[in-house]
């Protein structure tokens, strides 16, 4: 019982940080209908420039606040001169962001060396909790808490303000919301910069544990396609839901079947698909 | 003629410019965008590791094993993609082509994991062929390539080949001229499996190992940048577009280390430059 508790509080956080990386994703693919190859690569980079901000100032808070301004506005750039000129095209854009991801790999590599580091836990949240037999580090369950509130006010921008309304609207039908006066490419600058600065806030979150490693780009990338894949594009109740259900599956299958860790992703996704084709909410 | 070293490079454009064939296929002529094509590629050679190392099987099984497990894994996954298009199919071709990655690199008893399996006997001597060394396996590699090329080639003229291309351009109206778009797709993926397992045996032969890199995400997209680069819906253009890529990364590995960076600047460029491929720059469309 004790284990199962455990377990399910650290498939949790995985959820947790799987959502913070998600959401962004799937709001970039709703409204420009991208496939972002780089996006695993925004949440190494939150790590790396939050590693190099707290190394001077031992502040897990400062660093979380330069990563995503950094890089959110990489991303920004990104798809400001890079993206947007392919905006029909998405196996364009999709090239594109293959490059940057091989690009920022080994940028990453260069400036940073290849060591693997893990970043300081912040003083006050160094403990573990404990309730009964369960002893659970205080650190985890702080990050999901984190996230929970990154959901509630992703969900209050989406349903209750003016750039909510915006980006559903462009969600459902871009052409329909160019049309009736919205600018459809500033929205996606904006929506796509997000994205990326929230995955760098997830990098820096996930920091402490996950840490920082060459590689960490891309094996966090499927497992956020997984969730946008069951979840549904463009939805951010199914990046929700998804990151739960990866989450969970992804943590339990490693605790027993280690020797299939990725490969037990590929039943919930199949049978998502089969079905509903769309995903768990995503609208065709 | 030709030094060693040479004959190893275009070994080893051959055997890639038949993989990246086989993934136009279904990207140039199709209009399916597979972004995990190297993990059946993949998924072939490691059967041929797998036959060869810890069952001693001999030639004719590993190859006939080889091209049926990727023919079958391609069957199972194309009945999960063959009904969807565009980015969707790319985004699902991705994350399995991870998950297979994925087992390729933790199902350590049987793969190796990390360290990949080592030792597979040379394709000279296996087959028992009466003559060896690299030019030997450059003569075999070529023929094969020219078989698979010229089927690709018959394949891609037939009525089943102009039916897909007819898919990718407007699949609504072949729907409505009752073609059976969905198993035209599906046949489609699994042939496109059929010439990259070819092709996965191939290359498990002449490096000799396999290793989890064969079937990664960077795999799959320098496959995807090959045939983009040279030029999809094309015979020559994945040829190429192979050409470029293995020549380049020979060439610069010898002056720099920094690959991958260069590797990401050829992307953004070559879309920048020549998004329809480099074969097709003057403005011809062949094929």
């Amino acid at each position: 019982m004790t284990y199962l508790i455990t377990q399910t509080l650290n498939g949790l956080f995985s959820a947790a940080l799987l959502f913070l990386i998600a959401s962004g994703l799937t709001l970039a693919f709703g409204v420009m209908k991208i496939v972002n190859i780089a996006h695993g690569s925004f949440y190494m980079l939150g790590v790396y420039v939050a590693y190099t901000v707290i190394l001077r100032t031992q502040s897990l808070l400062l660093g979380a606040v330069v990563a995503m301004l950094v890089v959110g506005a990489v991303g920004f750039v990104m798809q400001r001169f890079f993206l947007r000129r392919f905006g029909n095209d998405p196996l364009a854009q999709m090239m594109m962001t293959m490059g940057f991801a091989l690009l920022f790999r080994d940028a990453t590599l260069m400036i940073w060396g290849g060591d693997p580091f893990t970043l300081q836990y912040p003083a006050a949240l160094r403990g573990s909790m404990e309730a009964g037999e369960v002893v659970f580090p205080l650190y985890r369950l702080f990050v999901i808490f984190v996230a929970a509130l990154v959901g509630v006010a992703l969900w209050a921008v989406n349903e209750k303000t003016l750039i909510g309304a915006r980006l559903r609207a462009t969600v459902d039908d871009p052409e329909m919301a160019s049309a009736t006066g919205i600018n459809v490419a500033r929205l996606s600058g904006l929506v796509f910069a997000a994205g990326a600065a929230l995955a760098a806030f997830g990098g820096v979150m996930g920091g402490p544990i996950l840490g920082g490693y060459a590689g960490i780009d891309f094996d966090l990338l499927p497992l956020a396609f997984v969730v946008v894949i069951i979840g549904g594009m463009g939805s951010l109740k199914g990046a929700l839901v998804g990151s739960i259900v990866v989450g969970m599956i992804d943590n339990f299958g490693k605790a027993l079947v280690p020797e299939l860790s990725y490969f037990t992703l590929f039943a919930p996704m199949v049978i998502v698909r089969t079905l509903k084709p769309t995903g768990l909410y995503g609208r065709a | 003629m030709f030094s060693s070293y040479w004959v190893g490079l275009l070994t080893e454009i051959i055997i890639l410019a038949m993989l990246a064939m086989s993934l136009d296929i279904l990207l140039g002529y199709t209009g399916l965008p597979s972004l995990g094509h190297a993990s059946l590629f993949g998924v072939a050679a490691y059967a041929v590791a797998v036959l060869s190392t810890r069952y001693q099987m001999g030639f004719w099984t590993c190859v006939l094993g080889g091209i049926a497990v990727g023919v079958l894994l391609s069957a199972a996954i194309g009945l999960v993609v063959s009904h969807v298009r565009d980015v969707y199919f790319l985004m699902i071709t991705l994350a399995i082509g991870m998950v297979l990655w994925g087992l390729s690199y933790r199902w350590i008893p049987m793969t190796g994991g990390d360290n990949g399996l080592s030792g597979i006997p040379r394709l000279e001597l296996h087959a028992g062929l009466p003559f060896a060394g690299p030019n030997a396996f450059y003569y075999v590699a070529l023929a094969v390539f020219a078989a698979s090329a010229l089927a690709i080639a018959i394949l891609v003229r037939s009525p089943f080949g102009l039916t897909l291309r007819g898919i990718r351009e407007n699949e609504g109206r072949m729907k409505s001229l009752g073609f059976n778009t969905w198993l035209h797709c599906y046949l489609s993926f699994i042939l496109s499996g059929f010439f990259a397992s070819v092709a996965g045996i191939m290359w498990a032969y002449y490096n000799g190992f396999v290793s989890p890199t064969y079937l990664d995400l960077t795999a799959s997209s320098e496959l995807f940048l090959m045939v983009t680069l040279g030029g999809p819906a094309t015979l020559i253009g994945p040829v190429l577009g192979a050409g470029i890529i293995v020549l380049l990364k020979n060439v610069m590995s010898a002056y720099t280390a920094r690959w991958l960076l260069i590797l990401g600047i050829v992307y953004i460029v070559a879309i920048l430059a020549a998004p329809k491929g480099v074969w097709n720059l003057g403005g011809q469309r062949s094929g």
